[in-house]
């Protein structure tokens, strides 16, 4: 069995020989033919004139393709390396072994391309730091499931891990540990090469001016000192939107990022700032006075976020940012993308109001999969349709897709991969699939089969239900 | 075992005594069994930052509160290979539980290869061969676990929770009925066949010699009472018997037959609440097991019990199957079992408590995170002074690191809440 392509990068098809082949025994002798018609050879062929095997995936990428299995011949067709990815894994998931080991699969013709073309996952490497091996393995599963955004929510309050060249001490200071706690500019980059080889983008979130404690550590002033009375109380709260060194650090520090994150945007984050420390700084409330704010503080909040979305578009990236940051009515360029979290007030509103106003958005409000519960709650997962809010068509293409989201606060990687697969998979087609693929019976049987292949590469995936996997987990 | 171990030559030579009070080596864990002498001695070395290691002048006279300190696995709803058995046992003897429940067989499966009815797990497991445990695999489990001073209690639960049984053994659930014709599904073990009887008989002939332990576990939970109901040879036994139309009757005429059987064995049964609360003469020496209820619900139920003389083992407070978002460990510390109406006598007769991790929802991929550290919290409240541990802001911190020594020694344990071990899972 060969995997032919017609151009001479590899573009994983040594990765899907081994996920197909892996498993069977090698006795060094030909096989007698069982069956009349053996499958020989998938050729792989790129349609268009540039494969784009050097580039970086985008939300523009033409991710279809058009897979036909015959006796006679069987082709997978792509425009592109990426799309050719989305077959082979498809590929490789048709093939099943029958009760005398031999490797099957059947006479197929698909075309399939994705109905979003955002499908994301956010990993929180602050509240907890994840071994590089974690976050490269769940990138495994991600191209699994056809997922083609990790998001990386890398630094938050907790801790600062991630090493910047430009102020060494954010890490120094920030992270949990300087040497064993951080990624390195060359964990940056093997993320982004290893998520790249499997057609997914990386797109970094460094969050401010709230989820900000750790960065304070490192970058003295950053922070706003919180007052008692008239006095500092010793405590920091979001970052000061006041200083002109603010937004000097800032500038340089995305600079950085812009130069580190291939991917053509970058989340800025903006969610949950509060005001309280702001309200106690009597140097806030003086430039509150002289901006005419009044009492508003949220004005204050747009006020330093129009600030960095001007510093970040000088770095020609795209931003996201949370929801607050439209609901607080900054000034947003047109390419913006809106990232809907909250559950109150109604997310399907909020896409409503989102779209309304013209702006792309992407959906993680049901799907903050850190939230665990006893049962099968993969099926509430499978149910949310992005796009079922009172809208006009042409708001509804609004909807670029969504994301899973696995917050960190009771998640490292001794309990990652358990408690995101296979529930993230139920996220993975209602992204992917039509809109009328939503039957949970088939559902079910289908994620049960998947999640055991799943397990069968190696991957903890944990159990639906009452059952039992041909080959279970070992990997003790 | 008994004797000098050396364990540091420098800075100091320090040499640990341990001498053993019952029983010596070669025995087998009872319940009156001290053994984790060595484990707290254990836990009580720590490195600083050059990573030398150090510990304390240290002096302890330390008991356990409870002599039942059990953790149950389910290898019925999902097989659980023989390693992942042995780590928990790993994972266990850290903790100081000291009884391992195997709840081996249920309706899903029977992965239990029976010398005497083969054909149990040929016709019952998930897989004959890849889903089973073989005579050999049980001895393993029994010699790993009684070398960390774990006690193995075996669970046939019968007569509902079955159907995998049937399978193997034709004739021995109880045909449902529509109207006068057999619908094609099966309900609890026919309990109007003397062959059923003479079959548990030599189930447990066999289930006694392989696993060891003075006691052992009947089950007799959740039996439903339609099956039977439904069938018209069990409706003429009920009537032969004089039994009415109270299937309760039926079901302790059961169970009342399975404990003879286990008497004449010599061993202690155990059995869930349902058996007490359906019939409340059984013989003296039966174990209960709380299973569920409200708060309140329990307390009542640990008074009746114990009011008939009964000793009795909480495990409802401590189903950590059940999962929840946060710091759910807190709920299982905070448990009193101890807290009802009752005499000092009564009381005495709390034996102990089980953590329960069901398979519904929990296989070889999740055991282990789920189980742990949160297994941990029922740990403390069954061995420690109730008084001093009942601070759950004081047990954090020591929960914390605690959860970073079972990482150190290779148990995926999942984190309390957001912050960092020195050395985090790197098992991948």
């Amino acid at each position: 069995m060969w995997l032919f392509s017609n151009n001479d990068a590899p573009i994983g098809s040594e990765r899907y020989f081994k996920y197909i082949f892996s498993y069977v025994n090698e006795q060094g002798q030909p096989r007698s033919r069982v069956f009349d018609s053996e499958l020989r050879e998938l050729q792989v062929l790129i349609t268009s004139t540039d494969p784009e095997c050097d580039a970086y995936p985008s939300l523009k990428t033409d991710e279809s393709y058009q897979l036909e299995v015959d006796q006679l011949k069987s082709v997978l067709k792509a425009s592109n390396v990426w799309g050719a990815l989305r077959g082979l894994e498809t590929f490789s998931q048709l093939v099943y072994e029958d009760d005398y080991g031999v490797n099957n699969i059947n006479k197929t013709s698909i075309l399939d391309y994705p109905r979003f073309s955002h499908r994301g996952i956010l990993l929180d490497t602050s509240r907890h730091y994840l071994p590089l091996k974690v976050i490269l393995a769940n990138l495994e599963v991600m191209a699994m499931n056809k997922f083609n955004v990790f998001h990386w929510h890398i630094v938050d309050d907790s801790s600062f891990p991630f090493l910047s060249r430009t102020f060494p001490n954010l890490s120094q200071q920030g992270a949990y540990h300087p040497y064993t706690h951080v990624y390195t500019p060359v964990d940056v980059k093997s993320v982004i090469e290893f998520a790249r080889m499997r057609g997914i983008r990386v797109i970094a979130e460094f969050d401010t001016p709230g989820h900000t404690q750790s960065w304070g550590k490192g970058q003295t002033d950053l922070l706003t000192p919180c007052y008692s009375g008239s006095s500092p109380s010793g405590t920091f709260g979001p970052v000061n939107p006041i200083l002109n060194s603010t937004y000097d650090f800032m500038t340089s520090f995305f600079k950085e990022i812009s130069s580190v994150f291939a991917d053509a945007y970058i989340h800025l984050g903006g969610d949950e700032v509060d005001f309280s420390c702001w309200k106690s700084n009597p140097d806030i409330q003086k430039f509150m006075e002289q901006q005419g704010f009044g009492q508003d503080y949220s004005k204050l909040e747009s006020y330093y976020i129009q600030r960095l979305l001007d510093i970040v578009s000088s770095t020609k990236k795209g931003y996201m940012v949370w929801q607050e940051v439209f609901d607080n009515e900054v000034k947003l360029k047109g390419d913006t993308q809106i990232h809907v979290w909250k559950m109150n007030p109604q997310y399907q509103d909020e896409m409503a109001r989102v779209t309304a106003a013209g702006f792309h958005t992407l959906l993680s409000s049901p799907w903050y999969l850190n939230r665990i519960s006893y049962g099968q709650d993969w099926q509430d997962i499978y149910r949310v349709d992005p796009q079922s809010f009172n809208g006009t068509p042409e708001q509804k293409k609004l909807v670029i897709g969504g994301e899973a989201c696995l917050w960190g606060e009771y998640v490292d990687a001794t309990n990652l991969t358990p408690r995101l697969w296979p529930r993230a998979s139920a996220v993975a087609e209602r992204l992917w699939s039509d809109e009328n693929v939503k039957d949970i019976g088939s559902a079910y049987s289908r994620l049960e089969k998947h999640r055991c292949h799943m397990v069968r590469r190696g991957i903890p995936a944990e159990p639906l239900f009452v059952g039992h996997c041909g080959h279970e987990y070992s990997g003790l | 075992g008994p004797g000098f171990t050396n364990i540091w030559s420098e800075p100091e030579p320090f040499t640990l005594v341990v001498s053993v009070r019952t029983g010596g080596c070669e025995g087998y864990p009872d319940e009156g069994s001290n053994e984790s002498c060595l484990e707290s001695f254990s836990q009580l070395v720590y490195q600083d930052d050059s990573s030398a290691y150090f510990v304390n002048k240290t002096e302890i006279e330390d008991y356990p509160r409870f002599q039942f300190r059990g953790l149950l696995l389910d290898t019925s709803r999902h097989y659980l290979p023989v390693n992942s058995i042995l780590s928990t046992l790993d994972a266990m003897a850290y903790s100081k539980f000291n009884v391992f429940h195997w709840h081996i067989v249920d309706d899903p499966s029977f992965p239990y290869q029976s010398s005497t009815y083969p054909d149990l797990s040929n016709k019952g497991a998930f897989h004959p061969m890849t889903h089973i445990y073989t005579q050999s695999d049980v001895r393993r489990v029994i010699a790993h676990a009684r070398l960390r001073g774990i006690r193995v209690l075996p669970e046939f639960d019968s007569p509902g929770h079955t159907l995998s049984w049937g399978k193997g053994q034709p004739d021995f659930l109880t045909p449902c009925y529509k109207g006068d014709v057999p619908s094609g599904s099966f309900g609890p073990l026919n309990p109007t066949l003397s062959s059923s009887y003479q079959f548990m008989s030599d189930l447990f002939k066999e289930v006694t010699s392989v696993f060891h332990d003075s006691h052992v576990h009947l089950g007799g939970d959740e039996v439903d009472f339609t099956c039977w109901k439904s069938n018209p040879k069990v409706q003429a036994f009920m009537a032969k018997m004089g039994f009415g139309s109270d299937y309760t009757k039926l079901e302790s005429y059961y169970m009342e037959n399975i404990l003879n059987i286990t008497a004449a064995l010599n061993k202690i049964s155990i059995v869930w609440q349902d058996v007490f609360d359906y019939h409340e003469h059984i013989p003296k020496d039966t174990v209960l097991e709380i299973w569920r209820g409200t708060p309140a619900e329990i307390r009542a139920e640990l008074g009746r019990i114990t009011l008939a003389g009964h000793r009795v083992l909480l495990s409802a407070p401590w189903y950590l199957n059940h999962i929840s978002y946060g710091q759910d460990w807190r709920n299982a510390y905070t448990v009193q079992p101890q807290n009802f109406s009752g005499t000092e006598q009564q009381k005495e007769l709390v034996i102990g408590g089980e953590v329960c991790m069901w398979g519904e929802y929990v296989d070889a991929t999740n055991l282990v995170s789920r189980l742990w550290p949160r297994a941990c919290a029922a740990a403390e409240r069954l061995w420690s002074n109730e008084k001093k541990t009942s601070s759950v802001e004081r047990a954090f911190p020591r929960l914390k690191d605690f959860r970073c020594t079972l990482l150190r020694r290779g148990i995926q344990a999942e984190p309390l809440f957001f912050g960092h071990c020195k050395h985090e899972y790197s098992g991948l």
